[in-house]
């Protein structure tokens, strides 16, 4: 007997998503979806509204119009409980926003035991293994006063990773890290890739793009301009603003 | 050398007046305790309420807070205590000053209280919010630890400055410190029951004001 695989739903999927402040429409109608397991990479000039369609995926922003689905639940929708619907959404911030009165383990726990309802012994065991996947089990103690950036940021990603969510944003995770930082932190996404976390990230880092990224969307003044894989869009452009945008980082 | 002795410090007017100051500590003790645990904890909550921004709620509070640390705490303790027995409701006046401090108490902790709300960085809302984390949870647990922190000088020194105004006591009869020392000055004719109470507030307050500088240090934290 034959079994008909349902069709696979991606993970995220944004449809015609708007975005003003104001007068100014920062997001002109986006649609974009991520597969399961896939890794997709948003470029653009500042101001081109990446950050904001990221912070629109977990309704850290309103969006004005469109749908936002996650595993197929409208998050927009009004009976959608948006903070469990959160706890599936991993997020990195630029400035790690890790909790100055807590220690990493605190960090990483609190939503644990808060959110997922786990009991402390629960919560510290769990907190313990994402620690240790970036890498950090033995600052477990410490304070983010007593970590370095790149140590701070890979906390801040163990506190999204412990929710164990099915998609994870990144939002320019080493734009705020000296340079010899940023290798720790693409390490992890690394990993978190080969382990086949599905991932979108905001970020500059281009050579992290073509290593690792299964496609790249270029977006300008709120919209999408072009997609495709590293290879295509980085080695041979369609769109001339594409073109012109690579060429002066790569200049 | 000798008159100022006698003027401030006579022993046998020490002896007799003693009792009655020490009956004036408690009653101080007792309703400046009653004020800070009343206008901390109203002031508090005032700031959770308009961490919610409500509109018309904020407005209240903003006007309340306003006319409260406008107005000067005798005018509105006489008001009180004069003038609402004229409308039939008369409260006593330990409870007169009570509530008035504790309001006045209120409206500045609030405030402070609501300043260091803000002064928590917006990331680290956001940062809890993306978890999963309520934004009364949030509240509680990420924005109020550290926004209580960084008030902590500002709340003791004005926690201090308006406890002292149970001084105001006196002018309504409330038997406390100042009650209990000018009325000894009265019946003796020498100042030094008025040196006893002056003597009795800072043995009250100095410990509090070291309580402050404590919670101070023990409560910073490197920032990173």
């Amino acid at each position: 007997m034959q079994l008909t695989l349902p069709v696979t739903e991606p993970i995220l999927r944004v449809r015609a998503l708007r975005k003003s402040f104001g007068a100014t429409e920062v997001l002109r109608g986006i649609d974009l979806k991520v597969d399961a397991q896939e890794l997709v990479f948003i470029i653009g000039p500042s101001g081109s509204g990446k950050s904001t369609l990221l912070r629109c995926c977990n309704r850290l922003e309103e969006p004005t119009s469109g749908a936002v689905h996650l595993g197929g639940v409208d998050l927009m929708a009004r009976g959608t409980d948006i903070n469990a619907m959160r706890r599936k959404i991993g997020m990195v911030f630029q400035s790690f926003n890790l909790y100055p009165h807590m220690t990493a383990l605190g960090n990483v726990t609190l939503a644990l035991r808060k959110v997922a309802g786990k009991s402390r012994a629960e919560a510290d065991t769990l907190g313990m293994a994402a620690l240790d996947r970036v890498g950090l089990a033995a600052k477990a103690k410490s304070y983010s006063s007593e970590l370095s950036g790149g140590q701070q940021q890979r906390v801040a990603i163990a506190r999204a990773l412990a929710l164990e969510p099915t998609v994870m944003l990144f939002d320019e995770p080493t734009s705020a890290l000296d340079p010899e930082l940023v290798g720790s932190v693409l390490a992890v996404m690394r990993e978190l890739k080969a382990a086949g976390m599905t991932m979108l990230v905001v970020s500059h880092e281009m050579r992290f793009a073509r290593d690792a990224a299964d496609r790249v969307i270029f977006m300008d003044h709120g919209v999408i301009v072009e997609e495709g894989a590293p290879a295509e869009l980085f080695g041979a452009p369609k769109e001339p603003r594409t073109r012109a945008f690579i060429a002066e980082l790569t200049r | 050398m000798n008159a100022f002795l006698e003027t401030f410090f006579k022993p046998n007017l020490i002896a007799q007046y003693l009792p009655s100051i020490l009956r004036g500590v408690v009653t101080t003790i007792e309703i400046a305790f009653a004020v800070v645990v009343t206008g901390l904890v109203l002031g508090l909550l005032l700031a959770i309420i308009r961490s919610f921004q409500i509109k018309p709620v904020n407005a209240l509070i903003v006007i309340f807070v306003d006319m409260f640390r406008a107005l000067p705490p005798l005018v509105i303790v006489l008001l009180v205590y004069f003038g609402l027995p004229n409308v039939g409701i008369s409260i006593p006046s330990f409870a007169v000053l009570w509530l008035v401090l504790s309001l006045v108490l209120a409206a500045f902790a609030e405030e402070i209280f609501w300043a260091g709300i803000l002064s928590v960085p917006k990331g680290q809302w956001e940062a809890a919010r993306s978890t999963g984390l309520t934004f009364l949870a949030t509240l509680g647990y990420i924005v109020l630890p550290q926004a209580v922190r960084l008030t902590v000088p500002p709340i003791t020194n004005r926690t201090v400055a308006i406890t002292k105004n149970t001084a105001l006591g006196m002018v309504i009869g409330v038997p406390e410190i100042l009650n209990q020392a000018t009325s000894a000055q009265s019946f003796s004719g020498n100042a030094t029951p008025l040196m006893m109470g002056a003597l009795a507030y800072i043995v009250l307050f100095i410990p509090v004001v070291a309580l402050g500088r404590f919670l101070e240090t023990r409560f910073a934290w490197r920032r990173g």
